[in-house]
């Protein structure tokens, strides 16, 4: 049975593009990430303001999002865009494109919770010690809200590697859909080729999920104090 | 065809909700009173079902499996799976809940003597539920927005009929018509949970 696995693994180049296929998926994933980051933390301290229009806004398109299953922006941003407006984006631009999308939007809610749990006495405390606006800013409030926000940003990082197998529906080489172009073509051969495949793909998502979650809660647990 | 696919969407989802909650409960409950070695195996069990995303879940249940003797139709795959993943992440909802019971609320539900189910029934579980109903209700909605991808095993869900009209070219009308199906599906439910919590607030919640 085992030889099986291994003659599937090893026929063609059947390794390497599983590993080509997991660097789409990782290429996704770690654009995305950062990019959400970056819209993600002026869209929480919008969301944070007390001005008038901005959060409620953002509240609504957040709520829309989150509403939205991730396969169904996929579908409206691939097919929709070039029909409508002529803008043919390719599948990879657009699944980062959607991804951050979504990821700027929970990225926006986090830090949004994050700032908004902190107590106001910590501004008022810097304020009173003669600190400037910006100085509470970089000595006491970034540094309590990032604690706070860190496990949930970690939590948000595998949950988006654990959605990017929805790239498959737009036709992308990512790891699922190579795994699926490997099955098609060796099953016939190998009977037990989709056994090992699949297996090898579950495997490898845990393998990079799987310590990730640990940071998360090792960092949750050690900053709760 | 959108209703029809509508409505496999809604009774896969509800099913398959329905069974994790069971599994989670369970898999909560074995993790609560530390059942020896049977919390060991929902422990790996809930770390696989997390750490893993279910279309690959999906892929090893419905083309995987079959190869080894076991054939599941498409509809009792997508069930599994779907219950596969929410079980996991519904057992560590309840599991919020059910540790932040406090010690005192046991113990003072012991002294008035009430025995071990009575317990559970009246102390533990209304108040773990109200900790935990926001993490429930991400959850059951993230479990509903899942079911997206059951057209991988065949089945003719929403994004299943989506995907053969595109193929005629009315993309616009195709995908406005799923984008107000979804949100006909999973907005009132997300209503729902919102009025549930507000209405479950019980004493102490929240301090």
């Amino acid at each position: 049975m085992l030889d099986s696995a291994l003659s599937v693994l090893r026929m063609g180049r059947n390794l390497p593009r599983l590993m080509e296929g997991l660097g789409v998926t990782l290429e996704i994933s770690l654009v995305s990430v950062a990019l959400s980051i970056l819209l993600g933390v002026p869209m929480g301290l919008l969301m944070a303001s007390r001005r008038p229009l901005a959060p409620s806004f953002l509240r609504l398109y957040l709520e829309f999002i989150r509403v939205m299953p991730i396969l169904v922006l996929l579908f409206l941003f691939y097919y929709s865009l070039s029909k409508f407006w002529n803008i043919n984006l390719s599948a990879l631009t657009v699944s980062i494109l959607v991804f951050t999308l979504w990821g700027a939007a929970e990225m926006g809610d986090l830090v949004r919770g994050a700032v908004t749990s902190l107590p106001r006495h910590q501004w008022d405390s810097g304020r009173a010690l003669g600190l400037t606006e910006s100085q509470v800013s970089v000595y006491v409030v970034i540094p309590q809200a990032v604690r706070r926000l860190l496990p949930g940003v970690i939590n948000l990082t595998t949950r988006m590697i654990k959605t990017t197998p929805f790239v498959f529906f737009i036709n992308l080489p990512d790891l699922v859909k190579v795994g699926q172009q490997i099955v098609e073509v060796s099953g016939l051969r190998i009977p037990l080729a989709s056994v090992w495949v699949y297996g090898t793909i579950f495997v490898i998502y845990f393998l990079i999920c799987y310590p990730i979650s640990i940071l998360s809660r090792y960092l949750e647990r050690r900053w709760q104090s | 065809m959108f209703l029809a696919a509508a409505k496999l969407t809604v009774i896969l989802g509800c099913w398959g909700v329905l069974l994790s909650i069971v599994v989670g409960l369970f898999c909560a409950v074995v993790r609560f009173y530390r059942v020896p070695l049977v919390r060991w195996l929902v422990g790996a069990y809930i770390e696989l079902a997390r750490n893993t995303p279910l279309m690959v879940q999906l892929f090893f249940l419905y083309f995987g499996l079959p190869r080894l003797g076991l054939v599941l139709e498409g509809e009792t795959c997508a069930i599994v799976g779907l219950t596969f993943l929410g079980g996991a992440y519904l057992a560590e909802a309840f599991r919020g809940g059910l540790l932040a019971v406090g010690r005192d609320q046991i113990e003072a539900g012991l002294s008035i003597g009430l025995n071990r189910l009575q317990l559970l029934r009246y102390v533990i579980v209304p108040q773990a539920l109200a900790v935990s109903l926001p993490a429930i209700s991400a959850t059951v909605i993230f479990l509903l927005k899942e079911t997206s991808v059951f057209s991988i095993v065949a089945l003719p869900d929403l994004m299943y009929v989506a995907k053969d009209l595109l193929k005629e070219g009315n993309s616009a009308e195709t995908n406005l018509l799923l984008v107000i199906s979804y949100l006909a599906v999973i907005l009132p439910v997300s209503l729902f949970f919102g009025w549930l919590e507000r209405r479950l607030r019980f004493a102490g919640f929240g301090s």
